[in-house]
């Protein structure tokens, strides 16, 4: 009892040393954190941060519940109330009081609701923690992937790269003929020089091809594109040196920037020959499939023009000869045969051996399922396909 | 001069001291408002880290920083007793505080629950608590922060489970039933015939016979699984029992709590109004303190779905000692809980009074308030405080294959548990049984179902 309340001030300090509740709430913070990256393909639904710019996204989350045995709820509940009621009356829930007075330890569950903010940036890493683009090999690739390196000294150079030990070692030397020589002189200073160096390189190029035709609905489209977007993404991370295509077609096809690739929106009919044998030109074009990795992922509804399908596989086997793998995403929001047009294209390739799988997203939340599933392939196991994550 | 209470509080507890009041020595501290809410969430000043204590820490701050809920002060009881006072409190306050505290810690020197409790060992709950909590932290060190924050989880979800009429400490069961009792010894045959001479051989033991487990269905399952866990590791054996000993500290603080809230607010009021030597402002700001902590229902509402503690426990005791005076009141605080004192001391008249009134709620539906009757009315008050408002589930058998059978008593509450939440919890449980629990209880329909958890499923 000898301590006064005066001294309070003094001792606070003492007492925030403990903040056990901010210690645990930040735990449970990260628990929050933890489930939510668990529920991955739900955020990753959120297709609108395609389009906005912003590089956050929002999900709402309840407190974790610490669970204990409780009873079920029941439709109706009996208590003890206090106040100026009859029997009979009827009271609104607008007139419920809150507890007043001292509060008793917190056993409501908690009804609070927070807003998590993530960065997409975060969710891609968490998405690609494990991914690899599959059989990628190294293949000198151009001077583009020479890289600065450092080599050398010389007596001049930027200040920035003024290498001080050097230059004291150089005054040392000078000063040990000359010991009344002044301690730093102009010829001491050693800069570090940079010189290019060509790198071993994994060059990667990867075709996105997008079926726009009029059977692929808006959702349709939006779920392509929130594949294409996480794929982007994350390959972008991965690889400093890479090249994605964007190519959409119906009857025809056209290349996109990225920009308008992730606006586009067409009508007519599907022609997949018309798309690959852009993809084609493309590669003819531009890249030399000796140092380059290819990949070609294509999305479509499976509606493929029946007369097309002969020409589209052989337009279709030319890509995947090229191709370390091409993969096809169907996007099958509404009740669709599995064993649609296109789907039996990219068998038929399998069947020959070349690299190839399929993967079907049949709602948002298979989108980070089927970046999953073809990013994870086993390098040699490329060529069989995927039937087993879509019965 | 913020210390000005602490002159009032020698004279103050002379007066207490002539009026019966009898304690262990208080030592009283002023801390930080954001500790008393830390106090208050964790239910004791140091305690092991959770992060359920997190969620409800900052519901709490949330709650105190719009002004639902202030908090003045925390009493723990021993020998010395600890008594936590808000900095924030005004003098006023802390003089009604300060005669507030000596009435908590006159009830829990001398009431029954809270004797037995420190006969026990809560005296040093505090102590004890730190101490739990810095074994905790080593074991985090030794075995990484995951494993213990499993072994918690589970155990702090089954906080509620234990039996106070078994006590804290406890012996195994007996392994081997004991025999059966020997045939009547008056029976001539017998005892003749044990006089004769047998070869050794045919002296048959009665085999012995290993005792079901549990003997009983067993209603602390903290200790149970701490006792009889097939695969635990002694440092989560260890967790369980800390877990269990606080327990058994917080039983008597939440069965009585609105005797004792009711008793400290009796006494403050009786020894503010005694007190001649407080000066008029003080005690009128004390005074209209007082009414705000025991007012039936908060100033803007006319109706509450809830009664306040301070204000039944503190109507009743005024009755209580009106009618029979401090002696007989004294009496029944040294005996009673919450149960006995509710059912014998609150009667039609007082609940009136009161204007207490028993209401029905439909999920999203009106309140309906329902006919007078006392005895309902008494049982809705006490309904969810037994057992810590935790419904009774006890241990039934632990099968041959180490699988825990749980059983739910519905009898009582008529009701199932939700299977839900059921399920998460012996999720948490198999983490430290290692084998399946199983957890029998009835659906809305009454009919029984099993939950199921295996940790080779997980």
């Amino acid at each position: 009892m000898s301590s006064t309340s005066g001294d309070s001030t003094t001792v606070s300090g003492w007492y925030e040393l403990f903040s056990r509740g901010s210690r645990d709430w930040l735990r449970h913070s990260e628990k929050i954190r933890e489930a939510v990256r668990d529920h991955l393909p739900q955020i990753v639904a959120e297709s609108d941060i395609i389009n906005d710019g912003s590089r956050t996204v929002r999900v709402p989350v309840r407190m974790l519940e610490h669970y204990r045995f409780r009873l079920r709820a029941d439709s109706e509940a009996q208590g003890v109330g206090q106040g100026t009621a009859k029997p009979g009356d009827l009271l609104g829930p607008a007139n419920t009081g809150k507890q007043s007075g001292k509060g008793t330890g917190g056993t409501e569950r908690g009804g609070a609701e927070l807003l998590l903010e993530f960065k997409v940036d975060d969710i891609i890493e968490w998405m690609w923690d494990e991914l690899k683009l599959p059989n990628l090999q190294p293949r000198i690739g151009q001077s583009e992937e020479a890289e600065w390196k450092r080599e050398g000294w010389d007596r001049r150079g930027a200040r920035s790269r003024l290498d001080r030990r050097r230059s004291v070692k150089e005054s040392v030397k000078r000063r040990a003929l000359d010991s009344s020589a002044p301690a730093f002189l102009d010829e001491d200073l050693r800069y570090r020089q940079l010189t290019r160096r060509r790198q071993p390189a994994l060059r990667a190029a990867v075709f996105f091809l997008l079926d726009v035709s009029a059977s692929m609905t808006e959702s349709d489209r939006q779920l392509a594109k929130t594949f294409f977007f996480w794929v982007a993404a994350g390959l972008r991370r991965e690889y400093r040196s890479l090249d994605i295509v964007f190519v959409a077609h119906t009857t025809d096809a056209w290349e996109f920037s990225e920009a308008d690739f992730f606006k586009v929106a067409g009508s007519g009919g599907t022609v997949a020959s018309a798309g690959l044998q852009k993809v084609n030109e493309i590669i003819e074009e531009r890249f030399d499939s000796s140092s380059c990795n290819m990949y070609l992922f294509y999305a479509s509804d499976g509606d493929n023009a029946v007369d097309d399908r002969e020409s589209a596989r052989v337009e279709l086997e030319r890509v995947a000869k090229l191709a370390r793998y091409a993969g096809y995403v169907e996007i099958s929001s509404g009740l669709r045969n599995s064993h649609s047009e296109t789907s039996k294209l990219f068998d038929a390739v399998s069947a020959l051996g070349l690299p190839s799988g399929r993967c079907t997203i049949r709602d948002a939340n298979d989108v980070a399922t089927a970046v999953r599933h073809f990013f994870t392939l086993e390098s040699q196991a490329a060529s069989t396909d995927a039937l087993g994550l879509a019965p | 001069m913020k210390a000005v209470w602490r002159d009032h509080l020698p004279r103050l507890e002379d007066l207490a001291r002539s009026l019966g009041l009898e304690w262990s020595p208080v030592i009283f501290e002023a801390v930080p408002d954001s500790f008393m809410t830390e106090i208050a969430v964790y239910g004791l000043p140091v305690r092991m880290p959770h992060w359920s204590f997190g969620a409800r820490y900052i519901y709490q701050l949330l709650q105190r920083h719009m002004g639902y809920s202030r908090l003045f002060e925390v009493v723990f009881p021993g020998n010395p007793g600890r008594a936590y006072l808000a900095a924030s409190n005004g003098l006023a306050d802390n003089t009604l505080v300060a005669a507030h505290v000596l009435g908590h810690a006159d009830f829990s020197k001398n009431n029954l629950l809270f004797r037995r409790s420190q006969e026990t060992g809560s005296e040093h709950i505090i102590e004890h608590a730190a101490s739990h909590a810095r074994q905790i932290e080593c074991d985090i060190e030794a075995h990484g922060f995951t494993a213990v924050e499993k072994v918690l989880d589970a155990a702090l979800s089954l906080e509620q489970y234990i039996d106070l009429d078994r006590g804290l400490r406890r012996e195994r069961y007996e392994e081997y039933l004991s025999p059966a009792p020997q045939a009547a010894s008056d029976d001539s045959f017998r005892a003749r015939f044990a006089t004769l001479d047998g070869d050794e051989k045919s002296a048959i033991q009665p085999r012995r016979q290993r005792a079901p487990l549990p003997p009983h269905p067993e209603k602390d399952l903290l200790w149970f699984i701490a006792t009889y866990a097939p695969d635990m590791e002694s440092w989560e054996r260890d967790i369980f029992l800390a877990v269990r000993a606080e327990s058994f500290y917080f039983y008597p603080v939440y069965a009585t709590q609105t005797m004792n809230e009711g008793w400290a607010s009796y006494w403050h009021a009786r020894l503010l109004r005694e007190a001649d030597f407080i000066p008029q402002d003080t005690y009128l700001d004390a005074i209209k303190c007082h009414s705000d902590v025991v007012r039936p229902v908060a100033a803007e509402e006319q109706i509450a779905l809830s009664v306040n503690p301070y204000h039944l426990g503190f109507t009743l005791w005024e009755e209580i000692i009106k009618q029979g005076g401090v002696k007989a009141a004294r009496q029944i605080m040294c005996e009673d809980d919450d149960f006995s004192f509710l059912r014998n001391n609150l009667t039609r008249e007082l609940a009136t009074d009161m204007g207490l009134f028993r209401y029905k709620k439909q999920a999203n539906g009106p309140v309906k308030v329902l006919a007078e009757d006392i005895d309902e009315l008494r049982e809705t008050l006490l309904h969810d405080k037994y057992n810590f408002g935790a419904p009774r589930i006890s241990v039934a058998e632990v099968k041959s294959d180490g699988t825990l059978v749980l059983e739910h008593n519905s009898d009582i509450d008529k009701r199932g548990l939700d299977i839900d939440t059921a399920r998460k919890v012996l999720g948490y449980v198999t983490h430290v049984w290692r084998r399946p629990v199983v957890l029998r209880t009835v659906d809305a329909a009454s009919k029984p179902v099993q939950v199921l958890a295996d940790p080779a499923a997980a």
